[in-house]
């Protein structure tokens, strides 16, 4: 048990550093990245399964919380780790199919198995610090990502990228020592018990720092600028991987600490969250339908996602947590796919300039069917899993009274429609423009390309075909999200807890 | 000394403010560096100041004597430390790459990702080659 | 251009160099139960080969340290992953210190243990990060 809760931080670590050693060969490097990313598949869902009986928890070095490092595994991380590590192996894959020698080479591989590294220790780690730590080993990795490669694009969205998540980390950082100053602790399960005797005012300025610091990280208005200005920039692999997983750290982070943390006046803290959840839903979409590029449109598209998923969260309750959840898990799978898709019309054409492209249905029919499953999802439209996504979060809304931000999620859900249709009708449907050329005109692509969209369409169709089991996983795990007891007595269990008031 | 530390912080912050508002990409640098000092002064005056006790077990003891500093924030500063330094470097060295390539240190130039219409082609415009990071870090014998 | 035209700091630094490998390596050995450790050691060392980049340089460095820094990143992180899973063998958590004692002569025994190996990890990681960073300016 206690190895499977470290095996998701160990075997990137180790798989980077061989694929590190073994960079020189290409194909052994592939090899190496599509089995260890099969592997990592694996123990996700063991782990899982595992969490299915409680709560799990590992003392790194035996040292007991609060005093050591743990790491914790409750169905919500345990569910974000599966879906992560599906849509890493896809975009893995895909990405053996994709990129070019010079960017294999020069760290590809081991640099996306250490931002993994980061990504998966955010998701387990039950300590404040850690969480901090994760954080920057992730974004380490996605910097040096973003840039491999020397495009001038690259360069100027990876100054904006880094900017921007170098205010949010030292925001966090700001928050962590004043977290640390009044409490005493950095302990997950620890603080959560302790802040309750803490001043709310205090509270509150910890919990609009650490708001900031996460909400730039998960690009929620106003503080997503960074996040259009830098995704389309990259590689195609890379950008996917980045909008599948790491907005979703940030949206993480900020529903583990809301949950578990700042619960001692949701009517302030959760109200500040429902403005910008609405306000970020309506923006993302409204930007979104300015733009004329597939991936900028995409990108765009993850800002309003994003929205969704805050709103579940700022609306507080089981249902409000249970469709964040699930909206979540459809939209890294969805959100993933679009960005894969949006790869082979931009190298069957060799841009995303909606301008140049069109008649892709008439040469590609199948790519255009593909497409629409994810791109159909995401705008809600059943029987795909963002319908019931969708459904939940409007339920969840109009159950809280929340109307007036539940009238713009639907709205903004017809506007997603919208904007998916416009990349349909440009791209696929219409004739092709005079001056657009085709690159790639046979009609095939390799089988590693398409392989993991297929994968990840058919997750969407069952998903929302049988979303029964996710929305029990959904529900079971926002009802753990809820019950911060239960997360302290599974960390500190027979620790007696004591309450430390005001300072240290 | 707490009020001193204080001031400290609010004075690093303050300037680090200023050099983050400025539109020259060093100045951005500078103010972030300076941002991370004044995080790593407010964790430590946070947790605590205590003059001339570390917490160290002294020869022959099992514990440490009562008041004595708080090595936790120690510890953290020094994890923060460690990483806004490869952060920063990291930074350094893509500002410098970023004046190569468009001879500039002005941020409102940086327009080519945010632009609307056919700015595409430009923006994955393969820069001269300048070696990348880890490209010339391999290479290193 | 990072070679110093200085003939006091060419000579200083063969002789400052060695002291300040040696002086590493007992901060080093140092740090399990004192002040010191693999992180402060290893930034000493990487002083060592620092002085020699500005001295004689980068070329002459980058010889004298034979491995390509990033090699020496990625032994240290290796190291400190093989000593932190050496704990499961003993069925205990991961990063779990392990001892062995070795009787020397009479009383005197040596502890060895994985937060050593762990140490060491720490103190090649730093080594190949700094002077990553260092050659890769030092270039320019």
């Amino acid at each position: 048990m206690e190895l499977l809760v470290t095996l998701p931080l160990l075997i990137p670590l180790a798989l980077s550093l061989a694929l590190f050693a073994a960079r020189r060969h290409r194909r052994a490097s592939r090899i190496i990245a599509i089995a260890g990313a099969t592997i990592l598949l694996t123990v996700a869902a063991a782990l899982l399964v595992v969490t299915h009986d409680g709560i799990q928890v590992v003392a790194i070095g035996e040292w007991p919380a609060p005093y050591g490092i743990v790491l914790v595994a409750d169905l919500f991380s345990a569910a974000i780790l599966l879906v992560c590590a599906l849509v890493s192996w896809a975009t893995i894959v895909y990405a053996t199919g994709w990129m070019d020698a010079e960017r294999e080479r020069t760290g590809f591989y081991p640099l996306v198995f250490a931002l993994l590294l980061g990504v998966n220790g955010a998701f387990l780690t039950g300590d404040l610090f850690n969480l901090y730590v994760w954080f920057e080993v992730m974004l380490m990795a996605s910097f040096v990502l973003l840039v491999l490669g020397t495009e001038k694009g690259q360069v100027e969205g990876g100054i904006k990228y880094v900017s921007l998540n170098l205010l949010a980390s030292t925001f966090f950082l700001s928050a962590t020592g004043i977290l640390y100053g009044i409490a005493g602790t950095l302990n997950f399960a620890h603080l959560s018990s302790v802040l309750a005797y803490v001043d709310p005012q205090i509270l509150n300025i910890v919990a609009v720092l650490l708001g900031i610091a996460f909400g730039i990280k998960a690009a929620v208005f106003p503080l997503f600028f960074w996040l259009p200005a830098s995704y389309h920039t990259p590689p195609v692999p890379v950008s996917a991987l980045f909008a599948g997983l790491l907005t979703k750290v940030g949206v993480y982070a900020l529903i583990r600490v809301f949950t578990l943390l700042f619960v001692h006046d949701p009517g302030w803290t959760h109200t500040l969250l429902l403005f910008c959840a609405a306000l970020t839903m309506l923006t993302g979409v409204l930007g979104a339908l300015a733009q004329h590029d597939v991936r900028r449109i995409l990108s765009f598209h993850i800002v309003s996602q994003i929205g969704y998923m805050i709103f579940g969260l700022a609306l507080y309750t089981p249902l409000g947590l249970a469709s964040s959840v699930f909206y979540l898990i459809h939209h890294i799978v969805v959100k993933t796919n679009l960005f894969l898709l949006s790869g082979l019309v931009e190298r069957t054409f060799g841009t995303g300039s909606l301008d140049r492209l069109g008649g892709l249905f008439r040469t590609h029919a199948w790519l255009g069917v593909l497409f629409l499953v994810p791109a159909f999802s995401l705008a809600g439209v059943p029987p795909l899993s963002g319908f019931l996504a969708k459904l939940l979060v409007i339920r969840a809304g109009l159950a809280a009274q929340a109307y007036l931000a539940t009238a713009v999620a639907v709205l903004v859900g017809l506007f997603t429609l919208l904007s998916m249709l416009k990349i349909w009708n440009e791209a696929f449907w219409k004739a092709r423009p005079d001056h657009s050329m085709i690159l790639h005109d046979t009609g095939r692509f390799p089988a590693r390309l398409v392989v993991p969209i297929v994968v990840l369409a058919s997750v969407t169709i069952l998903l929302g075909i049988a979303g029964e089991p996710l929305l029990a996983l959904s529900s079971r795990a926002a009802a753990q999200l809820l019950d911060p007891a239960a997360y302290q007595a599974a960390v500190l269990g027979t620790v007696t807890v004591q309450a430390i008031n005001g300072g240290v | 000394m707490e009020l001193l530390f204080a001031l400290m912080v609010g004075t690093l912050y303050g300037c680090s403010l200023y050099l983050l508002l400025r539109r020259s990409i060093v100045k951005l640098a500078v103010g972030l560096i300076l941002l991370g000092n004044g995080a790593n002064l407010l964790i430590f005056s946070a947790g605590g100041l205590i003059r001339g006790r570390p917490p160290l077990v002294p020869e022959g003891a099992t514990t440490v004597p009562a008041p004595y500093a708080d090595p936790l924030p120690q510890a953290l500063i020094l994890t923060a430390i460690v990483i806004s330094f490869g952060v920063l470097v990291f930074a350094v060295a893509l500002i410098y790459r970023t004046y190569r390539a468009l001879s500039t240190d002005d941020l409102d130039d940086l327009t080519t990702t945010d632009r609307l219409g056919e700015v595409t082609e430009a923006a994955h415009r393969p820069l001269v080659p300048i070696a990348t990071i880890t490209q010339s870090a391999d290479d290193g014998r | 251009m990072t070679t110093l035209p200085s003939i006091i700091l060419r000579t200083a630094v063969r002789w400052i160099s060695p002291l300040l490998l040696l002086f590493s390596l007992f901060l080093l050995l140092r740090g399990h139960h004192e002040p010191g450790g693999g992180f402060s050691g290893g930034l000493i060392a990487s002083t060592a080969f620092a002085l020699f980049t500005f001295g004689h340089g980068l070329e002459t460095a980058r010889r004298i340290l034979r491995v390509s820094p990033p090699t020496l990143v990625v032994a240290g992180i290796t190291l400190a992953l093989v000593s932190g899973s050496l704990a499961f063998l003993a069925h205990k958590t991961f990063l779990t210190g392990l001892w062995i004692a070795i009787p020397l002569v009479g009383d005197t025994r040596v502890e060895l243990g994985t937060p050593l190996l762990f140490d060491v990890g720490v103190y090649l990681t730093v080594i190949g990060a700094t002077l990553t960073m260092l050659f890769e300016f030092a270039k320019e």
